[in-house]
C-alpha cells in the first residue's frame, strides 16, 4: 500500500467530521471516495497531502507518517503529489502557459527551452492546444479542468489527488473529463484519489470505490463488486445517485 | 451572567488571534532569509506598493503642506514669527505628518489590496494548490510583499515629506508673502538628523505593520465574500490604529 489512512480523525469548528477513518489505497490504481455532502470527503483528502493534520490517528504516505514530520520533510513528501482542485486553483494572474509551466519554473528542474517543448506537448495532450495565451477567467469550467490536469500531470507525479474533478460541468463534459483521466492514467500510470458524486460515471474509470459515511469508511472494494453490495446504506446511495443521474440525463 | 461569557469570549478570541498574528509574523520572517531570494516578486510588489501609491502620496503631501503652511502662518503672525514657518512645517512633516500620512495612504490602497488578493487566493485554493506543489505559501506569498513594504514606505516617506515642504512654499512664500530665505534657512537650522532619522525609523516599522496586518487578514479571511469584506475592513482599521498607537509610542522613545 502506498497511501494508508490509519483512525484519522478531524473535528472542524466544533463539529466532528472525521470520525476515525482507516483506509488503504492501492498503488497504480484510481481509488474513488462517494459519498454525501458535507461528510468530510474533501477534507480526508486534505489529510492525505498534509494540507490538514490530523487530531487523531495517522497518516502514511510510503511508510512516512505525515503526523510525526516538520513542514520541510512534509514539503519533500509533497513532491510526489499534485492536487486537482475542485475549482480548479489556478492561478488567475497567470495565463494557462504559465499556470502549466509554474512548477517546473518553481523547481527548476527544467531550462526554459524544454519547457516551451514540453508545456504545449502537456496542454495538447489534455486538449488544450494553443490555448496557452488565455487566461484562468477565459476559460470554460472545463477547460480550466483541463488545465488544471496538466499542471497537476506536468511534474510527473506519483500520486495525483482529484477534488471533485466533474463539478459545475454539464454531463457530456463530465464523461470527457472522466475520460482523460482514464487516459492519462494508462499514460503515467500515476496512483489516484478521487472524491466524486459523479454515479454510476465513476463506475468504469475506478479501480476501487470507497464510500465514506458519518465520518468513516464504511465500504470499500473494487468497483465492479461495489456496484453489486449488499451494504443496504451503499445500495441505497447508488440508487439514489443513479435515478438523479437518469433525471438529469 | 451572559454578558460575562461574552466578555470572557471576546478576551479569549483577542488573545488567540494575537497569539495567531505574531506566530505569522515569525513564521514570516524565518521564511524572509531563505533562498531563493524572490527579485522579481519583491520588484513586482515594489512597483505596486511604492511606485503605485506615489500619485496618492504626493497629492495627500502637497495639500498637508498647504494647509499647514496656512494654519502656521496665522498662528506664527500673531507672535510675528511668520520666519519660523518653514521649520514648523518641515518639522511636522518630518516628525509626525510625513511618516503618519503616507502610511495611512499606502494602507487604503495597497493594504487593503493586498488582503483582498490574498483572501481570493485563499477561497479559490490557489494558496493550498502552492502548498500542494511544496511551494511554500508564506515564501512565495507573504514575504516579497513585506520586503516591499518596508523598502518602498520609507521612499513614499521621504517624497511626503519633500512635496509637503514644497507644498507649505507655495502657500506660505508665494501666496502669504513670507521671505523665501527665512523659509528654507529656517528649515535648515530647525530640523536635526535625529528628526530625519526618527521619520525613517517610523516609516520601516509602519511598513511592517501594513504588510504583516493586511497579509495576515488575507492569509485567514473565512471562506466567503462577505468574510472577505470584512477582512478588508478589518484590515485597514486595524493597520490605521496600530500605526497611530505605535507611533504614539516610538515618539515618546525618540523625543
Amino acid at each position: 500500500m502506498v497511501i494508508k489512512l490509519d483512525g484519522v480523525e478531524k473535528t472542524l469548528g466544533g463539529q466532528a467530521v472525521l470520525k476515525g477513518v482507516t483506509l488503504d489505497i492501492p498503488k497504480g490504481k484510481i481509488t474513488t471516495i462517494i459519498g454525501p455532502s458535507g461528510e468530510g470527503k474533501s477534507v480526508m483528502l486534505k489529510h492525505i497531502i498534509g494540507l490538514i493534520r490530523p487530531d487523531r490517528g495517522r497518516v502514511i504516505i510510503d511508510g512516512t507518517d505525515l503526523t510525526q514530520i516538520n513542514e520541510q520533510e512534509l514539503n519533500d513528501i509533497r513532491k510526489k503529489f499534485a492536487m486537482l482542485f475542485q475549482s480548479a486553483a489556478l492561478f488567475d494572474s497567470m495565463n494557462v502557459f504559465d499556470n502549466v509551466a509554474f512548477p517546473l519554473r518553481e523547481k527548476r528542474i527544467m531550462a526554459e527551452q524544454e519547457i516551451c517543448r514540453w508545456v504545449p506537448e502537456m496542454l495538447e495532450r489534455v486538449g488544450l492546444d494553443k490555448m496557452g495565451h488565455k487566461f484562468p477567467a477565459e476559460l470554460s469550467g472545463g477547460m480550466k479542468k483541463r488545465a488544471g490536469l496538466a499542471r497537476a500531470l506536468v511534474m510527473g507525479p506519483e500520486i495525483i489527488l482529484f477534488d471533485e474533478p466533474t463539478t459545475g460541468l454539464d454531463p457530456l463534459m463530465a464523461h470527457a473529463i472522466h475520460d482523460l483521466i482514464l487516459a492519462m492514467h494508462k499514460t503515467f500510470g500515476f496512483t489516484g484519489i478521487m472524491v466524486s458524486h459523479e454515479i454510476p460515471e465513476i463506475f468504469p474509470i475506478s479501480d476501487w470505490v470507497a464510500m465514506l459515511k458519518n465520518g468513516q469508511i464504511i465500504a470499500m472494494s473494487p468497483s465492479d463488486e461495489f456496484q453489486q453490495t449488499s451494504n443496504p446504506v451503499v445500495r441505497e446511495f447508488i440508487s439514489v445517485n443513479n435515478g438523479l443521474h437518469l433525471a438529469q440525463a | 451572567m451572559i454578558f460575562l461569557q461574552h466578555i470572557g469570549k471576546r478576551t479569549l478570541f483577542l488573545i488567540e488571534e494575537m497569539g495567531a498574528m505574531f506566530v505569522f509574523l515569525i513564521r514570516t520572517f524565518g521564511w524572509l532569509f531563505r533562498p531563493p531570494v524572490r527579485i522579481a516578486q519583491i520588484i513586482k510588489q515594489m512597483h505596486f506598493v511604492g511606485f503605485k501609491s506615489s500619485f496618492v502620496v504626493i497629492l495627500t503631501a502637497l495639500f498637508t503642506g498647504m494647509v499647514l503652511a496656512l494654519q502656521g502662518y496665522y498662528s506664527l503672525r500673531k507672535f510675528g514669527s511668520e520666519g519660523l514657518l518653514g521649520s514648523a512645517v518641515a518639522i511636522s512633516m518630518i516628525r509626525e505628518l510625513g511618516p503618519v500620512l503616507a502610511s495611512l495612504m499606502v494602507t487604503a490602497r495597497a493594504g487593503s489590496a493586498m488582503t483582498a488578493e490574498i483572501g481570493i487566493m485563499r477561497i479559490t485554493e490557489q494558496i493550498d494548490a502552492l502548498e500542494t506543489m511544496a511551494i511554500n505559501s508564506l515564501q512565495y506569498l507573504i514575504t516579497p510583499k513585506v520586503v516591499a513594504s518596508l523598502l518602498s514606505v520609507p521612499l513614499l516617506v521621504a517624497m511626503f515629506d519633500v512635496v509637503g515642504i514644497w507644498g507649505g512654499y507655495l502657500v506660505g512664500v508665494k501666496l502669504l508673502g513670507v521671505s523665501g530665505g527665512s523659509y528654507w534657512s529656517s528649515i535648515e537650522s530647525a530640523v536635526e538628523w535625529k528628526d530625519v532619522y526618527g521619520g525613517i525609523l517610523k516609516s520601516v516599522s509602519f511598513g511592517l505593520i501594513i504588510s504583516w496586518v493586511c497579509c495576515y487578514k488575507g492569509y485567514y479571511t473565512r471562506m466567503s465574500a462577505e468574510g472577505l469584506g470584512k477582512a478588508t475592513t478589518e484590515s485597514v482599521v486595524l493597520a490605521a490604529v496600530l500605526i497611530l498607537v505605535w507611533d504614539y509610542f516610538l515618539t515618546s522613545v525618540l523625543m
